[in-house]
């Protein structure tokens, strides 16, 4: 009989580790694997390294804590800065010494014991509807604006305990305080035209509905809608809004990795690290996801451009990152996504 | 005596793996985020989490039965497609339909555009439809997917013991609803209950439609307790004070099922006779199944074509997607493979002798523990499973050269599916073993035959049905498995659900419709299968229930 056989031989094919390279690295990442594609071939082309990949989202720093020295990862690269300083917190992550690292990196999004590094930056931006906010006074708007009575029944902003609200209301609070933040949490409530739930692109999308007026959202949402490469009815849904960037107080997340603290491939890992903030790979990452790249000199893409210079509240990144506790608190507190 | 025990408790203490993990987790926490939760988050969690289990258990019950009595008992214009139509939404992901009833009801979306146009209108907010992003709105996607657990558990209840009963009911002048509400339901409610327990315990261990449209459960609370708070310990607090309602849940279930005892043996396994419908009668009950079918599937899975042939015609299909396809398919297959055998042990083990009074208690709470991996969150479980597997390798990482780590194999996501899914054979099963009588087993030991032959040669043949139907049901529930999958799964190997998940996590759902439309395409067959399973049933394959040896089965009051 063959079948018996043929299966067996199938699960041995699954079960078997994968056939060893020569050369590899192995990567833990929460951003999406199609977005880094693209990197992570080139990267194989450029130095002959294999690179292996999982994606993974919520326990990403549980199954590296559990599976511990016998850990195959060497990189781990996760989306928001709560996120990346968990792994570090967790002392997850190793220290790296590199000059490319450091001569490519702003010192303000890297740690000083090299420990993480970012890899890119995205803002927190309010989307203002181009029907009904007029340009004037969408280009003032500010976070605290939103909670103005003029806006009663007109925000529309996902999960109040997204990584990336949370991170928002973080830098807030480091600039006014937890009962400021109370206090605009409640009134924020009160404008919200529908529950805080969904996703980012739904802010545009309900934007254009005619659901909501204003909204908050991150900036690549709506570079991937306006570039077209969701189709023609996102780019409509992109169109109805316009991004603006709130003057020197944008509030910035990261995206970012690190090198595992058991990594096996340590030098390969560092030789990803290092190509990922290259020129050519920060230029996928503006271009392929609309981010903004953290190397100095790198051009976004201009789509990005159009939404006006980005200048980010000078905030620490790992105390963004420590607030976040404190933040979801407040957040459970005032009923914000109830 | 007991000969099935020590299998059924290693079956068990497999499961009960990532809830000790759990336990431990939750022993590390000091409890000082309890103040706060109690405080701020878990009463109101709670009740959404019972509007929601009423909502949908309502839904389920009320749609699966009604369905399966119309479909089993009466004749009337298309009833053989809606037949297996009704069963088409086990092919959907909850948290595909979520995204697709949102993009399909969104003021921007063709129902309400084709409502203005229609009506002349262009303000969105001159239509006043019910929001999605509501308790409602969770209700009918949650419901109008997981409505077929109870409907296929009804229609076997009905398809296989009801014949007789409803003749001598249609005979003495009953029709209509007094049938159904002296007969039917009294005569299945136990089968209605399992269906309805398993989709409630889906309902409690889903997190992305419930937190997609806005629905803060206490499922939703454990995960933004991990994720958000940080606090794997809280987490699995919260998860574990859970499990407590899920015993709740199974409690009921139970009772539900002691409640209708007595009668529910297998005499003949022969369809009830279709009885004619007046023509707007007719039209009626075709209408009223139609729509559970239409919302669950044809609504979600109409727009999944939708949106994957608009991606294909633009992008082509993924070069991957042959292997996502066969790496959902094996892995499913193996998980039903192995959770099988396991169950049938715990059901035969719950049985004992036949005679309800003489089951064992430690027997039936093993049953019902079986049941825990079903109910606990999918990512909650899935990272006790972690720690698990991690302790594991810990243990053998002095004989690396020679064991190597089960974390982040294959074999890591087979045994999550175990634990997650060896409630659906167990309840099935356990199920259909009511339906055999007791004296089945007398007669087989006074004749000298042992628990292996009984089960091997008595009860297997009876119990094939039940079987099947469990084997494709797991089958069907593992293909759609993300948390666990997503966690525990290998380097460079993506599912259907993961690949899909993949661009949902990016706010692109669009570009996960193709995978999705494959996990609904290769389920098809399995489900087709699972329809017409009943159709060759018709003739009885069992003699042995069909001599009835201990004479006609009146009221056996034991």
């Amino acid at each position: 009989m063959i079948r018996p056989r043929s299966a067996l031989f199938a699960l041995s094919l699954l079960l078997a580790p994968a056939a060893a390279q020569a050369a590899e690295v192995n990567l833990y990442t929460t951003r999406e694997p199609g977005l880094l594609r693209p990197l992570t071939e080139r990267f194989t082309a450029e130095t002959g390294i294999q690179v292996n990949t999982v994606f993974v989202q919520g326990g990403l720093a549980e199954r590296l804590a559990a599976e511990g020295s016998r850990s195959r990862a060497d990189v781990a690269m996760v989306v928001d800065v709560g996120n990346l300083m968990e792994l570090v917190d967790r002392d997850l992550a190793q220290p790296v010494r590199s000059g490319v690292l450091e001569g490519a990196i702003p010192a303000n999004l890297r740690d000083p014991q090299g420990r993480w590094f970012a890899l890119s930056t995205r803002a927190r931006a309010i989307y203002a509807s181009r029907e009904r906010i007029p340009e004037a006074e969408a280009a003032k708007l500010t976070y605290e604006d939103l909670t103005d009575p003029r806006f009663k029944g007109r925000v529309c902003i996902r999960s109040g305990q997204h990584p990336y609200n949370t991170a928002l209301f973080s830098h807030l609070i480091i600039e006014h305080g937890e009962p400021w933040l109370r206090d605009y949490l409640t009134k924020l409530k009160a404008n919200l035209a529908r529950r805080a739930a969904g996703g980012d692109r739904e802010v545009a999308r309900d934007i254009m509905a005619g659901i909501c007026d204003v909204g908050v959202a991150n900036t690549y949402y709506a570079g991937l809608m306006l570039s077209g490469r969701g189709g023609d009815e996102q780019k409509r849904w992109g169109e109805a809004v316009r991004v603006v960037l709130p003057a020197n107080e944008t509030a910035v997340n990261l995206t970012g990795a690190v090198v595992t603290r058991h990594a096996p491939n340590r030098a390969e890992a560092q030789r990803l690290l290092e190509f990922m903030v290259s020129p050519e790979a920060q230029t996928v990452y503006a271009n392929a996801n609309f981010e903004n790249p953290v190397r100095p000199g790198t051009p976004t893409n201009p789509i990005v451009e159009g939404f006006g210079s980005l200048a980010p509240r000078d905030v620490s990144m790992p105390e963004v990152a420590a607030r976040r506790t404190a933040v979801s608190r407040i957040v459970d507190e005032v009923g914000f996504d109830r | 005596m007991r000969f099935f025990r020590p299998g059924a408790a290693a079956s068990v203490a497999l499961v009960a793996l990532p809830v000790v993990a759990l336990v431990q987790a939750a022993m590390w926490g000091a409890g000082d985020l309890w103040p706060h939760l109690v405080r701020h988050v878990l009463p109101q969690a709670a009740v959404e989490t019972a509007l929601l289990l009423a909502g949908v258990g309502a839904v389920v019950a009320g749609v699966g039965a009604g369905t399966a009595w119309l479909v089993s008992c009466y004749r009337f214009p298309g009833r053989r497609v809606l037949s297996w139509a009704l069963i088409l939404p086990l092919a959907l992901p909850t948290y595909v339909s979520a995204y697709a009833w949102l993009d399909v009801m969104h003021p921007a979306g063709p129902v309400q555009s084709g409502l203005r146009a229609l009506l002349g209108l262009t303000d969105p907010r001159d239509i006043p439809l019910p929001e999605m992003r509501s308790l409602g709105g969770c209700v009918l996607v949650m419901g109008s997917v997981l409505y077929p657990y109870a409907y296929l558990a009804a229609r076997a209840a009905f398809d296989t013991q009801g014949a007789d009963l409803l003749r001598a009911g249609r005979s003495l002048g009953a029709g209509g609803w007094r049938l159904l509400r002296s007969v039917g339901l009294p005569m299945a409610w136990p089968a209605i209950a399992a269906g309805t327990t398993l989709a409630l315990l889906e309902t409690l261990n889903d997190v992305g439609a419930a937190e997609f449209l806005g629905v803060r459960t206490l499922t939703v609370s454990v995960y933004v307790t991990w994720i958000t708070r940080s606090s794997l310990e809280g987490a699995a607090q919260i998860a574990l004070a859970l499990l407590v309602l899920v015993g709740l849940l199974l409690a009921l279930d139970g009772w539900a099922r002691a409640r209708a005892r007595g009668g529910q043996a297998v005499r003949e396994m022969v369809r009830p006779d279709l009885a004619p419908l007046p023509a707007g009668r007719g039209l009626l009950a075709a209408l009223l199944c139609a729509v559970p079918a239409f919302l669950g599937f044809v609504v979600p899975g109409g727009y999944l074509l939708w949106a994957a042939w608009r991606r294909v015609a633009e992008f082509g299909l993924p070069p991957a997607l042959g292997a996502w396809i066969a790496n959902s398919v094996l892995l499913s297959a193996i998980c039903t493979a192995l959770v099988l055998p396991s169950a049938l042990l715990l059901a035969s083990n719950a049985r004992g002798d036949g005679r309800p009074e003489r089951r064992g208690v430690l027997d039936r709470a093993l049953l019902r523990l079986s049941m825990f991996g079903y109910a606990l969150p999918g990512g909650i479980a899935a990272v006790g499973m972690i720690v698990v597997l991690g302790a594991m390798d810990e243990m053998t990482e002095g004989l690396a050269r020679w064991v190597p780590a089960l974390s982040g194999t294959v074999g890591a996501v087979v045994l999550a599916y175990y634990v997650r899914f060896l409630a659906v054979p167990a309840a099935g099963l356990d199920a259909a073993y009511l339906r055999i009588q007791p004296q089945v087993d007398w007669s087989a030991r006074s004749l000298g035959a042992g628990p292996w032959k009984t089960l091997t040669r008595i009860h297997l043949p009876q119990l094939l049905p039940a079987l099947s139907a469990s084997a494709l049901l797991v089958f069907l529930d593992a293909m759609k498995e993300l948390p666990a999958t997503l966690l525990l799964r290998p380097f460079n190997r993506e599912t259907l659900a993961t690949a899909l998940y993949a661009e949902a996590a990016r706010g692109t759902y669009e570009e996960g419709a193709v995978a999705a439309l494959a996990l609904v395409v290769v389920s098809l067959p399995v489900i087709i299968l699972l329809a017409t399973g009943g159709r060759s049933r018709k003739t009885p394959s069992i003699r042995g229930a069909q001599r009835d040896p201990v004479g006609p089965a009146k009221e056996h009051s034991p």
